[in-house]
């Protein structure tokens, strides 16, 4: 299997700051992985690289042999760290303009799961709180049928009982060939929905491996792994 | 159905031992099919893969078929499911005589205590039985 996403010594500087050193990463069709690594190990510069959103300093991504680019907005579904609907748009708005942008994108799905979260088509942006605008952005990101989707921090701003049924979401949502990457620091919540977890350390990968494989060999959770290992 | 899980242990093999006490409680009756992959991934709430490989596991062990037409099947060999049985309740008694132990009683007190709260009779002298050996053992 050819891999969707595979970073060679990915590196990316602001001015004198190192936000990723020299990552690598090959990651295979049908897995859900999480990116997991305290504040600043480059998390969110990471996913917005292979977004096509910045570009590296040095090294490369790929996603499905190519580099990122408008070729692979296509396969690529994003939900970026913040909101970025205009306020004054309404939900339905939202869709739509979806539905104009990408055609993996699936209008029904869209707004089935906008009536399962109980959240209004009409209403305006703006309006939403935090937590059910989020979940507008991921019910627009899951809808669509990616082969890479990248998710940061999807659960952070939303209750126990949306994390729930965001994680539901993806789990029902992703398809077979398709991997989700998913970041956060919530790795309680999302622990038993991953595949493989990538600890991100200032800027490289302290280790890249299954859960179930950390969880027989420590036995113990990610979470008290991941809380040894960054201890501060 | 609620799918619980312990923080320790890898997922699958506690899907594993789920799935198996769903076939012994009848949950999953003899020969029936199960629900896709998909569902009960998103049933209990974990990664489809992970639920692929527990499924996987079953089949190893005899207890799941996959049919062409009707997708998983629990198996109708009745024999393989007493063996099961019998092994997890042999596990169950083991538990019991390793915590009895951590007590201070030893199998034959453990065994009596049981077979006394079998025949139903007073808790109390159960109790005075293990403290006198508790005491024994630790003096």
């Amino acid at each position: 299997m050819s891999p969707v996403l595979q970073a060679q010594g990915l590196t990316k500087q602001y001015g004198g700051l190192v936000a990723l050193n020299g990552m690598n990463i090959s990651l295979e069709p049908g897995r859900i992985v999480g990116l997991l690594g305290p504040n600043g190990s480059g998390k969110t510069t990471f996913i917005k690289i292979a977004a096509g959103l910045l570009a590296p300093t040095a090294g490369q991504v790929q996603i499905g042999g190519m580099e990122p680019g408008p070729g692979t907005k296509q396969i690529v579904s994003y939900l970026p760290d913040r909101t970025y609907f205009d306020g004054w748009m309404k939900v339905r708005e939202c869709v739509e303009m979806f539905a104009d942008f990408y055609t993996d994108f699936n209008r029904n799905k869209a707004y089935d799961m906008l009536q399962s979260l109980g959240i209004d088509a009409n209403k305006r942006f703006k309006t939403l709180s935090k937590g059910t605008q989020e979940k507008v952005q991921l019910a627009m990101v899951m809808s669509r049928s990616a082969q890479l989707y990248l998710l940061d921090e999807p659960i952070g701003g939303v209750d126990p009982a949306a994390r729930d049924y965001i994680l539901e979401t993806i789990i029902r949502n992703y398809n077979e060939q398709g991997t989700v990457i998913i970041s956060t620091h919530l790795i309680y919540d999302i622990e038993r929905v991953l595949d493989d977890v990538i600890f991100l350390m200032n800027g490289f990968v302290e280790r890249f491996t299954s859960v179930d494989q950390i969880r027989e060999q420590s036995g113990k959770s990610v979470d008290e792994v991941f809380r040894e290992a960054f201890r501060c | 159905m609620n799918w619980k899980f312990q923080d320790n242990r890898p997922i699958y093999a506690q899907i594993v031992e789920e799935i198996q006490r769903r076939i012994l409680s009848g949950a999953y009756a003899v020969g029936a099919s199960l629900p896709s992959v998909r569902l009960l991934a998103v049933e209990a709430n974990v990664n489809p893969n992970t639920m692929q490989k527990a499924l996987a596991e079953l089949e190893n062990q005899g207890l799941l078929h996959t049919q062409r037409t009707s997708g998983r099947t629990v198996t109708t060999d009745e024999r393989l499911i007493m063996d099961l049985k019998e092994r997890i309740a042999s596990g169950y008694i083991e538990q019991f005589f390793e915590g009895m132990k951590s007590l201070g009683i030893e199998r034959d007190v453990a065994t009596k205590m049981l077979m006394e709260r079998k025949n139903g009779s007073v808790q109390e002298k159960a109790t005075s039985v293990a403290v006198g050996v508790g005491t024994k053992e630790v003096g």
